[in-house]
């Protein structure tokens, strides 16, 4: 299943400068397996060793932020966007 | 309700608005709590004043004392309140503050008297805490009461906003509120929790900021507020969704149709209570309660309620709006 994954500035040289990807994938885990071996750049930086998120990342999947669903295993419908984002603070 | 011993009395108790008319879901009320109202225009006056008030409790500052410094990383609102503060109780402040912010946000700033230490705009407020924390560690006799690690910020929403909300909507289901500090949606949603237990949901609300920034090297260069962490934010919340500047700017106009001028940070959170409003079940009976963390009057340069949609849209993308 096709799904397009927005890349944020900070990841854009491991990605040849693309802010959009395509890659396959029908949960979370399948979706960032398949952009790492697509971009080995990326490796470390989204997904840490033990297979869970680095700590300054957020990843949403329709705009929900996949830490508050399933985490990894969060499934993701043909067709859905998901977003990477850096941790960023306001106020 | 007719004098008030200070401005400062004014901080707090602020009005919430029923605004359901623009709900997409005729069983889920949304009420919004119009933290502009504050003196210093923004939810941050609260945060503000607890931490100057926690700071002179604990003997870090002591009022009437001359010569008192103290300084702060912000993108703005707790620049500008902590600003107002410290010109009525008379001490000097300094804001780090990134440079690709709204040009009212540093009038502001310079009508209250505060010193701009500008921070690259690159690195958004990622930036603007580093750098403080540098000239903090390089000048100890400043007091740095850093918003985004202090129990303060927190605090003046565990003992206000949320007490607030909770008596002027008591039938509160579900707590909306955008995500900077995290201070807001600790403070209330904390407070609603201990109260309500698992019948309130609590949902944040996040800008796409970290998308644009470019001005971080890698991952590492990323910020979780010490107070998000140290009181489990990530256990307390329900949901967090991202909002985009194009839906922030359209919501924050659409706010206009109930007479709300508010600001682009408060469209977003909006967005967040009609995503809300619109997930949940038909007929099932709700009460979403919204914070608008500041009025429109700090944004009008950026022309989002008047400019062609799509050259607005862009223009948010550059600017710090949370």
């Amino acid at each position: 299943m096709a799904v397009e994954v927005r890349i944020p500035t900070v990841l854009r040289t491991h990605t040849g400068g693309a802010a959009v990807v395509t890659v396959d994938g029908a949960t979370i885990g399948d979706v960032l397996g398949k952009l790492v071996a697509e971009y080995p750049g990326i490796s470390g930086q989204v997904v840490q060793e033990d297979g869970s998120l680095h700590k300054f990342v957020n990843i949403y999947v329709n705009d929900d932020d996949v830490r508050y669903l399933d985490g990894v295993n969060t499934p993701v419908p043909d067709g859905a966007e998901v977003s990477i984002l850096p941790a960023v603070a306001g106020g | 309700m007719s004098m008030y011993p200070s401005v400062l009395a004014l901080i707090g108790n602020t009005p919430l608005v029923d605004i359901s008319s623009l709900s997409p879901n005729p069983a889920a009320r949304i009420c919004i709590k119009l933290e502009g109202q504050n003196p210093g225009g923004s939810v941050k006056d609260r945060v503000a004043l607890s931490l100057i008030e926690q700071a002179e409790h604990d003997g870090i500052l002591v009022p009437g004392k001359p010569d008192q410094i103290l300084m702060e990383p912000s993108s703005g609102n707790t620049g500008i309140g902590l600003a107002l503060v410290c010109k009525v109780k008379g001490y000097h402040l300094k804001v780090v503050m990134p440079t690709n912010v709204s040009i009212e946000r540093r009038q502001l700033l310079e009508l209250w008297g505060a010193e701009i230490i500008e921070s690259p705009g690159s690195e958004a407020s990622n930036g603007a805490v580093r750098m403080a924390q540098k000239l903090a560690a390089d000048n100890p006799e400043w007091v740095f009461l850093y918003q985004y690690g202090n129990p303060a910020n927190p605090k003046a929403h565990y003992e206000g906003t949320g007490p607030e909300i909770l008596r002027d909507c008591p039938e509160v289901t579900h707590f909306v509120a955008g995500l900077g500090t995290s201070g807001t949606l600790l403070g209330v949603g904390r407070y609603l929790r201990d109260q309500l237990g698992e019948k309130v949901q609590i949902w944040a609300v996040e800008p796409p900021s970290g998308e644009t920034v470019d001005g971080l090297r890698n991952l590492d260069d990323g910020y979780i507020p010490p107070i998000f962490e140290e009181l489990g934010g990530a256990e307390l919340l329900d949901r967090k969704t991202v909002v985009r500047p194009r839906e922030s700017i359209e919501w924050t106009r659409r706010l206009t149709d109930v007479g709300i001028f508010a600001g682009i940070s408060t469209g977003a959170a909006v967005a967040g209570a009609i995503k809300c409003a619109a997930s949940l079940p038909p007929g099932v009976e709700a009460s979403i309660v919204v914070v608008s963390a500041d009025g429109g009057w700090k944004y009008l340069s950026t022309g989002a309620w008047t400019d062609d949609l799509d050259e607005v849209t862009e223009r948010a993308k550059s600017i710090i709006y949370f």
